[in-house]
């Protein structure tokens, strides 16, 4: 069959082979959703659920059927181009080659896609429903969503003033990481000190320390402020020694021609800095500092330990009264939604910035 | 007494002694052309001048004042010697107007708007007036090292050095900078340019440094060192410009 072809183009990729396996794949994937989905479904006794059973069913067998057609047709067109290629027809035969193959593997994708998210929902149903009711209990979801909600202002209110505390001590501690000379000496070792020892304590640990020890110190201003600072003031300290690195990362990776140039009109060491790297460097690392401020919006959930009402305290309040752990779920929730939006829009920032140094 | 003296000028890199006693001086108005291999100095030269390397034996004056050395305000002196460098370096964050205004707000005193109108009539004289506003990876390259140009005569410097400016430029683009050379050499600026266009160098120059490895093999007048040059080195490396055809 692949005798070879007097005009000298090349033969078609093989695509018989891969069309078979798809449509098998297909109709695998459509007998084990039927069998186990009827079987889970069987075992649900809450009506609500049944329906739920059902639904999930009903919808994973559709698109088990899409899966099949793509199959289907990934065979048919290998068959066609079985076809073009006795005829001699090469560049027909390549292209339909091409597209079932492209079918085939659109199967093999979508199957693995379909049967992770089936599962993923068989398992909360399977049992009777035992994971539902453990976690996903929505009479105590909307029960606990508005004390939730409430208190994870206070999470956002903790991150906000953290963020900017973050901002500021952490360019303060990269720059001065950075002071030239022997002057600069001490100054940069006590930076560098405080960012190592941060970077190495815990989070949870500095927060403990913090929110424990300065009440019993008894100062004058700072044993007496609230929870909510001891907080703000813990997760400062630790953030600020990961943002000072990053600043120092955006700051090193200025040419050092830009340095050349603003020096060699007459700009001093820290008016260079000011005027022509920080601008730069403050551009270059704003998706990483994007990203460690999700984490510490996150960490705003250890405040708990020192028993400041956060979203997570509260959730784990209704969590205890009702042995139920859907309030904390509702939690991750909350995390979730404000979190992805951000991820979602430094993954943006980051391709843009490939794609402009990409066109060079 | 040469405006700008440099004597016995020495500079290490570690364990490599990249000038090995540099003596030269320059006039007021004089132009002066550093030619010489790859690696033999030029560079380094330049920026010792206006201590953009600290060097480590030897001194430089400027106008009768020894501008080497601690205790000497370099940022002061460096307002006072303009450079261009072969990348450009122009600050990728702000306009061309920006750019050019910087020194002289900042550093000048000068308000915006005579910052803006300097700014302006100097993007005229290079025909980019038109490019004020914008940002430099907008313009190509022959434009970016214009501005450039325009960036360190708005310091009103009294010398200026060049690195190798057009180095970096598609050969079409060369004369549209070197025109500018030109017409500042006219003007009796002072200026020390390290370059491989030879025959820009013999014609703009006073006086063109020819130099080996670290040393200053040989200087005079460009007649002699195009024509008739003393040392075989200088021959050999003219031989091998010509045979690059640079001549
Ligand atoms: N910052 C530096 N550190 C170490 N060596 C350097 C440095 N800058 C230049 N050199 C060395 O000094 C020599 C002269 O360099 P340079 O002045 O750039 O020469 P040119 O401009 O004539 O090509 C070269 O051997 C180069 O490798
Ligand atoms: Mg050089």
């Amino acid at each position: 069959m692949a005798a070879a072809d007097p005009s000298g183009l090349s033969p078609p990729p093989p695509s018989l082979g891969l069309a078979v396996v798809a449509l098998l794949v297909a109709v695998a994937g459509l007998l084990v959703i039927g069998i186990t989905g009827g079987a889970v479904r069987a075992g649900v006794s809450d009506p609500g659920l049944h329906g739920l059973a059902s639904g999930a069913l009903y919808v994973a067998l559709a698109a088990g059927a899409v899966t099949l057609w793509l199959g289907a047709r990934s065979l048919t067109l290998a068959l066609q181009s079985r076809a073009d290629l006795a005829r001699s027809e090469i560049l027909a035969a390549r292209a339909s080659a091409a597209r079932a193959r492209d079918s085939a593997l659109i199967v093999f994708g979508l199957t693995l896609a379909l049967m992770i998210g089936f599962f993923l929902v068989q398992m909360i149903l399977f049992n009777d429903g035992k994971i539902q009711k453990t976690f996903l209990r929505w009479d105590l979801m909307t029960e606990s969503a508005a004390d939730v909600a409430r208190a994870f202002l206070v999470n956002l209110k903790l991150a906000l003033i953290a963020q900017v505390l973050v901002m500021i001590v952490g360019l303060f501690l990269a720059v001065a990481r950075l002071t030239p000379g022997r002057a600069g000496a001490p100054v940069r070792m006590l930076a560098i000190a405080y960012i190592d020892l941060f970077r190495a304590v815990p989070a949870i640990i500095v927060l403990y320390l913090i929110g424990f020890g300065l009440p019993l110190t008894g100062l004058p201003l700072i044993s007496k402020v609230s929870s909510q600072w001891f907080a703000i003031i813990a997760l400062t300290l630790t953030y600020s020694a990961y943002v000072a690195e990053i600043y120092r990362s955006g700051i090193d990776s200025i040419h050092p021609s830009q340095w050349s140039a603003a020096r060699s009109l007459g700009f001093s060491f820290p008016q260079t800095m000011r005027f022509f790297i920080l601008p730069q460097a403050i551009r270059i690392v704003i998706p990483p500092l994007l990203g460690a401020f999700i984490a510490l919006q996150k960490d705003t959930s250890l405040v708990n330990v020192i028993g400041t009402m956060d979203a997570f305290n509260q959730a784990k309040f209704y969590a205890s009264a009702n042995f139920n752990l859907s309030s904390v779920l509702v939690v991750a929730i909350l995390f979730v939604i404000i979190t992805i939006p951000q991820t979602r829009f430094v993954d943006w920032m980051l391709e843009r910035s490939l794609e402009k140094r990409k066109r060079g | 007494m040469a405006f700008i003296e440099i004597a016995g000028l020495r500079k290490i890199y570690g364990s490599h002694e990249v000038l090995k006693g540099i003596d030269l001086e320059v006039d007021r108005h004089q132009v002066v052309s550093l030619i010489g291999a790859s690696g033999s100095g030029k560079s380094t030269l330049l920026r010792c001048i206006n201590a953009l390397e600290p060097i480590d034996a030897g001194r430089v004056s400027l106008d009768g004042d020894v501008v080497s050395g601690p205790g000497v305000d370099q940022n002061r002196l460096r307002r006072k010697v303009g450079m261009v460098f072969q990348a450009f370096n122009l600050f990728p964050h702000l306009s061309v107007e920006d750019n050019i205004m910087a020194g002289p707000m900042r550093l000048l005193g000068e308000s915006r708007e005579a910052a803006r109108d300097q700014a302006r009539a100097l993007l005229d004289r290079v025909q980019l007036g038109h490019r004020a506003s914008y940002y430099p990876d907008q313009l190509s390259g022959g434009q970016q090292q214009r501005v450039a140009i325009v960036r360190a005569i708005a310091m009103r410097p009294e010398a200026l050095l060049l690195d190798e400016i057009t180095s970096a430029l598609d050969p079409e683009l060369v004369a549209e900078v070197l025109n500018i050379v030109r017409d500042l050499a006219r003007d009796g600026m002072t200026m020390i340019l390290a370059t491989h266009e030879m025959q820009f160098a013999r014609e703009v120059s006073d006086m063109v440094v020819f130099l080996e490895q670290g040393t200053l093999l040989e200087k005079g007048p460009p007649e002699q060192i195009f024509g008739n040059p003393t040392e075989a080195r200088t021959r050999q490396f003219l031989k091998q410009i010509i045979e690059a055809g640079r001549l």
